[in-house]
């Protein structure tokens, strides 16, 4: 049954912010680029497509969904600003943590509160009427973004830890890394069986801790309804790595 | 201006008491962890909890929470963002890219270090330093260190959690600690 009333209208690709050297909070680095290439649009339709798929099969027979609000169609240069203003407050460093990586800095835009304001609110209005009960945060930048969601839409916050961080009982997923693997932990008991959750982290690279937090959801009955990040590095193919889950990304 | 709460029998206070699981012997043995993650398992016991600070902070011209990897990452910046602050993170060595301050302090055995941006606070402005909980108060020092090197003025610390017995307001050079809960 197509229950699609109205034209799909990705959000991600009506961010058509080029280069930008201007804004710069500090001495150093260039603001991040958001793209609007052909391939990455298509790719992105397809992944929206999809992700408007799995949210019908999800919804009640019936009932309307609203991953696409009226305030979209009604307001779309509302957010074009506000992912201009926050991609230019992003700060790239260059050869950070190591020689040939571009590191995408978002502490400077935690420096401008509209920016960091206006950075919740898109995901807080995307999630706000899903039933969202759990919001799961990977440590650390995770933990910056992932608590004011859950609080503006009334859920749990959990966090994902590093090995040995969080007392009591945990449950562990391994993940691979360039060279050498990776542990992440989340508590027992924090989440149950149908709870419908988001995973937050400030950027997805090649999605291997993103993919090890949703493992560590499913393995206790979670229906991980998307991941929502503010930086994309498609070149990293990280969204391959997501499988089925949707990704939902301010800046790519 | 040291100030643990101005009303005890807040029913908000309670409830975030009663939601802080303690578990013995992490990361040591004889170590009583005070566990804030239950807290967030709760949302209106969360809310609650970022709301008495904000109800003490908003319209002190605070600009600046400073919050300390990694739990005062999670209640620093509901609190910036609900006061119209920048939120500063203050984090572990070799974390935060660019140019930072390094600030070392002592451990029972030992030391460490944190760093904070510079450039991310300008001199005059008006801080709070936010954590989950206050024990010797080594790590709220340091931080209040880098603050002051930065040329801010740190108004107040602000933590759920108080271990009293640690003497850890005593270390704070003279600076007023805002705490909802006491632990013993």
């Amino acid at each position: 049954m197509n229950t699609i009333c109205r034209p799909f209208a990705p959000q991600i690709s009506r961010a058509k912010i080029v280069l930008k050297t201007t804004n710069r909070y500090f001495h150093s680095g260039n603001s991040v680029r958001t793209t609007n290439s052909l391939n990455t649009t298509t790719a992105k339709r397809a992944q929206q497509a999809r992700t408007l798929q799995s949210r019908l099969a999800a919804a009640a027979v019936g009932e309307r969904d609203h991953l696409t609000s009226s305030k979209d169609d009604d307001e779309p240069m509302a957010d074009d600003d506000r992912i201009a203003r926050i991609a230019s407050s992003i700060r790239v460093i260059p050869d950070f943590p190591k020689p040939g990586i571009l590191f995408q800095d978002i502490t400077t835009l935690l420096l401008n509160p509209k920016a960091f304001k206006d950075t919740i609110d898109l995901f807080v209005e995307r999630y706000k009427d899903k039933n969202i009960n759990v919001v799961a945060g990977i440590e650390a930048r995770g933990f910056i973004f992932g608590p004011p969601i859950a609080l503006a839409i009334g859920a749990k916050f959990v966090p994902m830890r590093k090995p040995k961080k969080l007392p009591g009982e945990v449950i562990s997923e391994e993940y691979s890394l360039e060279y050498g693997t990776d542990v992440i932990e989340m508590h027992v008991g924090a989440v149950q069986a149908g709870e419908r959750a988001l995973v937050v982290d400030d950027l997805i690279a090649t999605g291997g801790t993103l993919s090890a937090a949703i493992r560590l959801l499913e393995r206790v009955g979670v229906d991980v309804v998307e991941c929502a990040c503010l930086i994309e590095l498609p070149e990293l193919k990280g969204r391959d790595r997501l499988g089925d889950r949707p990704l939902y990304v301010l800046i790519s | 201006m040291s100030a643990c709460r101005d009303d005890d029998d807040d029913p908000r206070i309670h409830a975030i008491q009663s939601r802080i699981r303690v578990v013995p012997d992490f990361p040591k043995p004889g170590i009583m962890f005070q566990d804030i993650t239950t807290l967030l398992l709760d949302p209106k016991a969360f809310k609650d909890t970022i709301d008495l600070f904000v109800d003490r902070y908003k319209g002190k011209n605070i600009s600046v929470v400073a919050g300390i990897e990694a739990r005062g990452f999670i209640f620093g910046p509901p609190i910036a963002l609900a006061i119209g602050a920048k939120f500063v993170p203050l984090r572990k060595p070799k974390k935060l890219p660019g140019k930072v301050y390094r600030q070392e302090y002592d451990l029972e055995y030992g030391s460490d270090c944190i760093e904070m941006h510079i450039g991310a606070v300008e001199p005059g402005e008006r801080a709070l330093v936010v954590d989950d909980l206050i024990a010797t108060g080594g790590t709220l020092c340091a931080a209040m260190n880098l603050l002051e090197r930065a040329g801010a003025e740190v108004v107040e610390c602000a933590c759920v959690i108080e271990i009293p017995d640690l003497k850890g307001r005593e270390r704070l050079n003279g600076k007023p600690l805002y705490v909802l809960v006491e632990s013993r």
